[in-house]
C-alpha cells in the first residue's frame, strides 16, 4: 500500500487544521450557512435528512487492517456503530455531530486518511477495481497511476470550483469492473507490442439525470502525459461547462453539446501548450508509486489444496460461496475473497458495524497480508487469501454475517441510502432492497438464476447506479408519495449499455411482485444456462411487460 | 477599491490608499480618477499605441485571449468572481499568468473571500479586493494556505514530484 511521507502526511494535517478553524468560524456565526456550504462539502460532510453525514476517501478502494480498525472505532465513537460503503468505494458515517468532525479527521490523518474532495464540485476519489493488483486477467496494475492522479487532484487549486462534480476511474483488466464508461474521464491502462504503457481516454461519461456512456476522446496516450492530457480537459471543462443549471453542468452535456470531435479539438489544442512540460511524468516519479503496490511476500503454495477440495465436495454451502464470492488470483494457491455485505434483512447493502470492520481487519492479517478492498458493488475483498483458509474464513464470516454466498447473484443489491437518510432522494432504497431479498431468500433458486444484478438509487443522481443494472429500480416522487420506475437491460463493464424503462412505476408495496414476474418470465424463455441479460437481449422488453402489467395488477399512469 | 489586499515578494498586507475605481455600469457619467472599465469601454476609451490609464477588468464569459494585443497597453487585469462558487476566473489567471505572460497587477474582484485567498494566489492573483462586508485583516489568514501543493501553479510551474 501507498505510506505517507512528510509531505502527503504535512498537507492532511494542515488541512485537519484548517477546518476546524472553519468549523469554529461557522459556529460563531463568523461565515454564512452559505459560504461553509463547498467548505463542509470539501471536507466530505453532508447535511443529511436527520444529522450530518461524512464520507471518508478509500482512495482507489484500498484499506490496511490499521485503517479498518479506525473506521469501526469512528463508527463506535462517534456514530451508532457502523459505517455504509458507497458505491465509489468510500465509507459514509451517518450520525455524525459537526462539532466533532475536525477529531474524527484527526483520527483519519493519524491512519494516513482523510475525507477531502469526497463531495463538492471538484474532482472526486480516483476509483479502480477492487481487484487491482490480484486479478487473474490484470494488464498492469492501475494503483500507481491512480494514487498519482489522488495526489494531483487534491486542493487543486484551479479545480475546486468546477461546474459540477467530476470523476474518475482508471481499470486495466480483461474486464471492466470499475465502470469506467460511466465516469467523467474514464481510463483504460494497457501495453502496446513493445511493452510501452499506454492510455485509452474515454470522456463524458456518467448516469444521474441524463445517463450517457463515456466516449473514446484519445486512443494509445502515453502514460507520462496522464497529468497534462487530464489538466487540459479540466481546463476546457471548467472555462466552458455550464453553469447556469445544475443538472446540465456534468461535462458530458458539455461533450453532448459539442460534439465528440469538436470537445476532442478543444482538449488537443489545449495540451499543445502542455505536453512535454513540466507536468510530465517522470519514471522517478512513477517508481516511487508503483515500489508502494509491489506484491506481497507470496508463499510458493500449490495450486490445489487437498482439504480445501475434500471441503468442496462434502460441504455444498461452502461450495457454493466458494462458486460465488471467490475469484481466481493471479499466484498459484491464492485466491481473492468477496465478503457481501448484502445478507438480507439483517442490514441494509453496504452496512457494516464497527465489530465487523474489526473482525475484517483480523481476517486481512491472518489470511492475507492486512490488505482489504472495498468494490464498488459495495462489498468487502480479502484480495490474498490462500485456498486452504477458505473454509476457515468462511466459516469466520458466517458467524459474523459477512458470508452470504450471494456475490452478482439477484439479492447482491447495490442500493444508496435512499429516503431513510438522504436528502436528496425522492424515496426510500433500503426498504426495497430488503423487500426483495426477503422475496428471494431461497439461495438455491438464486444461484439457478445465475450473474443478475439489481441496482436501486432513490433519486435521479443515481447513487445506486440503476441505469447499469440488469434491472434498475428508480425511486420518483409523484405527488409527494413514493414511487418506483422499473429499468431492464441495463449492463456494466466492456458490454456496458443503459436500461430501457418498462413502463408505469409501482409502489412500493408492488415491487417485490414486479421483480417476481420478471424473473418468471426470465426463467420460461431462458434456454439452457443462459444469463438473464442474454436472455433478455434475445427476447426483448415486450414479453417482460406483457407478464408485468396485466390488468389486474394496479398501475398508476 | 476598499478592502483591499496585496502581495509583494510574498509579503501580504492590507492597501489602504489603492487609487482605483471600479466601473460596472456603464450608463452613468464616468467617474474621475484611475478606472477599471470592462473590455467593451476600455477599447473604445484607449488612445492607439498609447499605454492606458485605464485597467480592465474581466467576467468569467470573457476570453482572456481577446486581451493578447492589448496586454503591453493595460496597466492592471482584474478578474471577476460573480459568485465565490464559480472558478472560472482560476482558469483565467493561469492562462493570463504562463500563457500570455500577464506581469503585471491581477487583482481578484466579486465575490472574494478568505477561505478562496489562497487558491487565488496559487492561481497567480497579486491582489485580493476582499468583499466589503468582511474584514479585510482577517482574510490576510486566508492568503497563507497549505505548505504542500501536489500539483504545479502559476507561481510553482513545477508539481510536487520535481520538488520531492
Amino acid at each position: 500500500m501507498y505510506q505517507y511521507d512528510d509531505y502527503d502526511r504535512a498537507l492532511v494535517f494542515e488541512r485537519v487544521a484548517q477546518f476546524r478553524d472553519q468549523v469554529e468560524r461557522f459556529m460563531a456565526g463568523a461565515l454564512s450557512e452559505e459560504e461553509f456550504l463547498p467548505l463542509r462539502l470539501q471536507n466530505g460532510l453532508y447535511m443529511q435528512k436527520h444529522a450530518y453525514m461524512l464520507r471518508v476517501a478509500i482512495p482507489y478502494g484500498t484499506l490496511s487492517a490499521r485503517q479498518m480498525r479506525t473506521l469501526a472505532s469512528i463508527a463506535r465513537d462517534y456514530d451508532r456503530g457502523y459505517g455504509h460503503f458507497t458505491t465509489r468505494q468510500n465509507m459514509q458515517f451517518n450520525w455524525i455531530e459537526l462539532a466533532q468532525v475536525p477529531d474524527i479527521l484527526e483520527r483519519l490523518a493519524q491512519v494516513e486518511m482523510h475525507a477531502i474532495q469526497t463531495s463538492g464540485n471538484c474532482v472526486r476519489n480516483i476509483t479502480t477495481e477492487a481487484f487491482a493488483g490480484v486479478a487473474a486477467d490484470e494488464l498492469i496494475d492501475p494503483r500507481p497511476l491512480a494514487e498519482i492522479l489522488r495526489q494531483w487532484s487534491t486542493i487543486n487549486p484551479e479545480f475546486l470550483f468546477l461546474p459540477r462534480k467530476f470523476k474518475i476511474a482508471i481499470c486495466s483488466a480483461e474486464h471492466d469492473r470499475a465502470a469506467i464508461m460511466m465516469h467523467d474521464i474514464g481510463l483504460y491502462l494497457y501495453r502496446d507490442a513493445a511493452g510501452q504503457m499506454l492510455l485509452r481516454v474515454i470522456v463524458g461519461g456518467g448516469l444521474g439525470r441524463t445517463p450517457i456512456l463515456g466516449l473514446q476522446i484519445r486512443e494509445g496516450l502515453p502514460w507520462q502525459h496522464l497529468l497534462s492530457y487530464v489538466e487540459a480537459v479540466l481546463r476546457v471543462y471548467n472555462r466552458h461547462g455550464r453553469r447556469d443549471n445544475k443538472y446540465k453542468a456534468r461535462i458530458k452535456i458539455l461533450v453532448k453539446a459539442l460534439g465528440i470531435e469538436a470537445f476532442a479539438q478543444e482538449v488537443e489544442q489545449e495540451w499543445q501548450h502542455l505536453k512535454d512540460g513540466p507536468a510530465q511524468l517522470t519514471d522517478v516519479e512513477y517508481q516511487r508509486v508503483a515500489s508502494a503496490f509491489v506484491p506481497p511476500a507470496y508463499e510458493p503454495l500449490a495450486d490445489t489444496d487437498l482439504d480445501f477440495g475434500t471441503r468442496l465436495t462434502e460441504n455444498p454451502a461452502f461450495a457454493r460461496w466458494v462458486a460465488r464470492n471467490v475469484q481466481p488470483h493471479k499466484v498459484p494457491g491464492y485466491a481473492s475473497v468477496v465478503l457481501s455485505t448484502k445478507p438480507g434483512m439483517a442490514s441494509p447493502p453496504g452496512d457494516v458495524t464497527g465489530a465487523q470492520m474489526d473482525a475484517v481487519a483480523d481476517w486481512s492479517e491472518q489470511f492475507g497480508f492486512g490488505e482489504i478492498r472495498i468494490a464498488h458493488e459495495q462489498n468487502i475483498v480479502l484480495p490474498d487469501v490462500p485456498k486452504a483458509d477458505l473454509y476457515t474464513l468462511w466459516c469466520l464470516a458466517c458467524e459474523h454475517g459477512l458470508g452470504c454466498a450471494n456475490v452478482g447473484l439477484l439479492t447482491d443489491i447495490i442500493a444508496c441510502p435512499g429516503g431513510d437518510f438522504c436528502a436528496l432522494a425522492n424515496a426510500k432504497s433500503i426498504p426495497i432492497a430488503q423487500a426483495i431479498q426477503a422475496r428471494f431468500d431461497d439461495l438455491d433458486y438464486l444461484h439457478d438464476l445465475g450473474d443478475i444484478s439489481l441496482n436501486i438509487s432513490g433519486c435521479m443522481n443515481a447513487c445506486g447506479h440503476h441505469h447499469i443494472g440488469n434491472i434498475g429500480i428508480l425511486g420518483v416522487d409523484k405527488n409527494g408519495s413514493e414511487w418506483y420506475q422499473i429499468t431492464l437491460g441495463g449492463s456494466q463493464g466492456k458490454n456496458s449499455a443503459l436500461g430501457k424503462v418498462i413502463g408505469p412505476s409501482f409502489s412500493a408495496a408492488e415491487v417485490p411482485q414486479v421483480i417476481e414476474r420478471i424473473i418468471a418470465t426470465f426463467v420460461r424463455y431462458r434456454e439452457s444456462e443462459e444469463l438473464f441479460v442474454d436472455t433478455l437481449q434475445r427476447i426483448g422488453l415486450e414479453p417482460f411487460k406483457e407478464r408485468v402489467y396485466p390488468k389486474s395488477l394496479e398501475v398508476v399512469a | 477599491m476598499n478592502n483591499l489586499l496585496r502581495l509583494e515578494e510574498g509579503v501580504a498586507f492590507k492597501v489602504n490608499d489603492d487609487p482605483w475605481t471600479l466601473v460596472r455600469d456603464l450608463e452613468n457619467q464616468l467617474p474621475t480618477g484611475p478606472l477599471i472599465l470592462p473590455l467593451a469601454l476600455w477599447l473604445i476609451r484607449r488612445i492607439e499605441h498609447h499605454p492606458s490609464r485605464d485597467a480592465v477588468w474581466l467576467g468569467p464569459d470573457d476570453e482572456v485571449e481577446s486581451l493578447k494585443p492589448w496586454l503591453k497597453l493595460i496597466p492592471m487585469i482584474a478578474l471577476e468572481f460573480p459568485s465565490f462558487r464559480d472558478g472560472r476566473a482560476y482558469s483565467q489567471a493561469y492562462l493570463l499568468r504562463t500563457r500570455l505572460g500577464w506581469a503585471g497587477e491581477l487583482r481578484a474582484i466579486g465575490d472574494v473571500l478568505r477561505d478562496q485567498l489562497s487558491h487565488m494566489r496559487q492561481c497567480g492573483f497579486d491582489a485580493f479586493a476582499v468583499r466589503e462586508d468582511k474584514c479585510a485583516e482577517d482574510a490576510l489568514k486566508g492568503l497563507v494556505g497549505m505548505s504542500v501543493h501536489y500539483g504545479r501553479s502559476a507561481i510553482e510551474p513545477r508539481p510536487l514530484f520535481r520538488r520531492r
